[in-house]
């Protein structure tokens, strides 16, 4: 059996440090989340020579050890945590040329942890180009270590990598900076009060909590003789600790690190100025975000719709193949129809996160954050949150997922719960189809009343979601002491393949993380809307049958029946009229099982609730299985109006013709119509969003707060429209 | 004067820290007193600002900005 080392990649964002891991991983890698919290876990196998393989942990991007986030906490508490199963026996920090110099701070305060650790210096293809000279023997002495020059991209330096990985046992553990000067006599007492520990881990501790919190300081708190201080004083010991370490880095840089200023400029600056103009930039981001709506609404409805025919096609089949009955109605309308609701996504998070990526790895995300953030601010958020947010117009599933860039907690969870606000293209259909119903064909001002109404429901979709985004930061009571400052990286080509792991592993996270519940929920809604506890539920078919023996088909049926009777030629009518009217049958039975299953006892139960605003229990049916996606809307009405087709044109016509029994007005009219657009709009109907939310904040809480609140504030609204209106 | 009273492509050097402390990771970023400062894009409408600081390019928010004092570029200081 090979030996298997810990190894863990440590370095600050934008240097490159995914590539790396990909290279030295290849597909030996997966990605998960650490215990209890939503960071992502990035780990691999990599074989080192005969006989040596090092388990490879990707840890999130980090400045230092001083937590501000979540993200930086993993770090520093495996880092600490010798029993720890991924403790590393080396570290390998990962640093991009140009900026060394920052890189190094991490790498000090790693080495104080009396870490083994190898420096890695990524993109260093693109020294001569910046006019950077290192002299590697120099720096490995003066850093006691060895160093490896790496360019992922043109794939040079990683066999030298794993050599110095393999033979880590020669490495240097000691440490390169003593931080007890800063404060002496502090770090005297520390020690006095704690002989056995290790003097840095134990300031790392007491140090976290100024910025962050997360690590338990009990036995701290339990001999405090050597006398506390302050966070303000921490806070200014952490402030020399810095200074202190960028000291004894700019004097080791000055002796190997040479950087030609002249040829530095260039590229970046010029880009720059283009990107981030006042107006071009604005610009240019628009047109970039209509490329990836082009490719989220338009490219993929292709795969989205193969998915929906091959699906539909495999229930039939085993429809038809299986013996009759229950189990068989389990697999094709329970199960397959659950597991077409989730590969349906694919097709818009694979794209997304493809564009995502490239934005990311080429540097531009940065420019968009800075373009947008002034715009954010009044809603408590920052610029981070725009992609995710304009994502959300698509769908708000990939769009949640993009919400692991904000580092910021509070940020990220107040942008996760108002997502859902912005108008996706679940809603599109039952928009068009009701706007076409009760709205006017008149134009305004050369706008059609119809196109105006539509616009309007995606402008109420964004208010709403930075509106409750400004109510959120200042109800929700977290903390927030992060502050926005972000780095520019330098612009890249991205490496295509780390953009293609990247749309993949997402996808992956979508379909294993969020699928199950997405599953149970299906069966659950299969099982309601497909079994009744009622005498006319068992007895449908005979029920059916008899009405039509003596009282002929319903109004709709004749209607279907003329209709395709009409489309054939006479030769054939007579034979095949007995097929139609055995269609016509079925849809009659089919929409008399869904009024008298489950779904429809709920849905009659619910009638007195949605009366008030404007629905009959036939709504409230379709509103109630819209919880499974919203656009299950359409065709739920189809079902229970038994037209036999999902011709748009079809069901609007018999939409058209039903009638409110209260006041024999036509039931789909103006007031009930935007009180249910609105009801559409601010309603949490989606059960694979509340999954997302699930996997995404690892608690029911939140979903449950988005279904329970939205919802709520969605019935409201719609009251409110159809009393004022009617 | 703070760096917010830079304009793009003046370059000044940092003032000691003494009535504001900086967030840590500004200074983990490379902004430390002594270290050179560039303002190189304003965002419109009082938005963050981007800076060059001691060769790190990172994008802050004018009310920190606007607390960090700077002193005329002395090249001496500058490594």
């Amino acid at each position: 059996m090979s030996k298997s080392i810990n190894v863990a990649l440590i370095g600050n964002p934008n240097t490159g440090k995914t590539s790396i891991f990909n290279e030295l991983t290849g597909l030996n890698q997966k990605v998960g989340n650490y215990p209890g919290i939503t960071v992502e876990k990035k780990e691999g196998i990599c074989k080192l020579s005969r006989g040596l393989r090092a388990h490879i942990i990707d840890l999130p991007g980090t400045y230092s050890l001083n937590t501000t986030s979540l993200d930086e906490s993993v770090v520093v508490e495996l880092l600490m945590n010798k029993n720890d199963k991924d403790f590393p026996e080396v570290a390998v920090l990962i640093s991009d040329v140009e900026n060394l110099k920052r890189n190094l701070l991490l790498y000090t305060q790693i080495k104080d942890l009396k870490i083994p650790v190898i420096l890695a210096i990524n993109m260093a293809d693109r020294m001569l180009r910046k006019g950077i000279k290192i002299d590697v023997l120099q720096l490995e002495k003066d850093l006691d270590t060895r160093i490896a020059l790496i360019s992922a991209r043109k794939k040079t330096g990683i066999d030298e990598l794993k050599e110095l990985i393999a033979n880590y046992q020669t490495l240097s553990n000691q440490p390169v900076v003593d931080a007890s000067r800063i404060a002496p006599d502090y770090f005297d007492r520390l020690k006095r009060a704690f002989p056995n520990e290790d003097l840095y881990k134990l300031w790392l501790v007491i140090t976290q909590d100024t910025n962050f919190g997360e690590i338990d300081k009990k036995p701290l708190q339990e001999k405090s003789d050597f006398g506390t201080l302050s966070n303000a004083e921490l806070k200014r010991l952490q402030h020399k600790e810095t200074i202190l370490r960028y000291q004894f880095i700019n004097n080791v840089l000055k002796q190997s690190y040479e950087v030609d200023l002249h040829a530095a400029k260039g590229l970046r600056a010029t880009v720059d100025k283009i990107l981030m103009h006042k107006v071009f930039g604005y610009l240019i981001f628009f047109l970039i975000l209509l490329l990836i709506f082009q490719a989220i609404f338009d490219w993929s409805s292709y795969p989205m719709d193969f998915i929906d025919e091959q699906f539909a096609a495999l229930g039939n089949w085993v429809k038809t193949t299986l013996p009759s009955g229950v189990f068989t109605d389990l697999i094709a309308e329970g199960i397959l129809a659950g597991i077409a609701g989730i590969v349906i996504f694919i097709p818009q998070i694979a794209f997304l996160f493809f564009f995502i990526a490239i934005l990311e790895e080429s540097g531009y995300m940065s420019r968009v954050v800075f373009l947008m953030d002034r715009l954010m601010r009044p809603f408590g958020l920052s610029g981070k949150s725009i992609v995710p947010l304009i994502s959300g117009a698509a769908c708000a599933i990939p769009a949640i997922m993009a919400t692991r860039n904000i580092t910021n907690w509070k940020e990220r969870l107040i942008t996760i719960l108002v997502t859902p606000f912005v108008t996706c293209s679940a809603r599109l259909p039952v928009y068009l189809i009701i706007i076409a119903l009760v709205i006017p064909a008149g134009t305004f001002l050369g706008f059609s009343y119809q196109a105006l109404t539509l616009l309007l429901l995606y402008f109420v979709g964004f208010a709403a979601a930075l509106l409750s985004a400004k109510i959120l930061h200042h109800t929700l009571k977290l903390s927030n002491r992060q502050f926005f400052v972000m780095e520019m990286p330098s612009y890249k080509v991205p490496r295509i393949k780390d953009v293609l792991f990247a749309a993949v592993e997402k996808t992956k996270s979508f379909v294993y993380g969020a699928g199950k519940i997405i599953l149970a929920i299906a069966i659950v809604l299969w099982f309601l809307g497909s079994n009744g506890f009622r005498q006319e539920f068992k007895n449908a078919e005979e029920l059916v049958t008899e009405r039509i023996n003596t009282d002929g088909f319903s109004t709709q049926s004749q209607q279907y029946i003329d209709s395709q009777l009409a489309e054939i030629t006479s030769a054939e009518r007579y034979t095949q009229l007995l097929q139609i009217q055995e269609n016509a049958k079925q849809q009659e039975i089919a929409s008399f099982k869904l009024e008298h299953s489950y779904i429809g006892v709920m849905g009659k139960f619910i009638e007195p609730m949605v009366q008030p605003l404007g629905y009959d229990w036939k709504i409230g049916i379709a509103v109630l299985t819209s919880f499974a996606a919203r656009e299950v809307f359409v065709s739920t009405l189809s079902t229970i109006y038994s037209v036999g087709s999902e011709e748009e044109d079809t069901i609007k016509h018999r939409m058209a013709m039903e009638v409110n029994v209260g006041n024999n007005k036509p039931l789909f009219n103006f007031a009930s119509g935007i009180s249910l657009l609105l009801f559409y709009a601010f309603a949490m109907q989606c059960m694979s969003t509340l999954a997302i939310v699930k996997k995404e904040t690892n608690s029911w809480k939140w979903p449950m707060m988005q279904l329970v609140g939205m919802t709520l504030f969605a019935y409201l609204v719609a009251l409110l429209a159809y009393q004022i209106l009617q | 004067m703070t760096i917010t009273d830079l304009k793009p492509g003046e370059i000044a050097t940092i003032d000691e820290f003494e009535a504001y402390m900086p967030p840590i990771k500004l200074l983990e970023l490379g902004c430390l007193p002594g270290s050179s400062v560039e303002i190189l894009i304003e965002a419109p409408l009082n938005g963050p600002i981007y800076v060059n600081v001691n060769g790190s390019h990172i994008a802050i928010r004018r009310t920190v900005a606007s607390q960090i004092e700077v002193l005329p570029f002395k090249s001496a200081e500058h490594e």
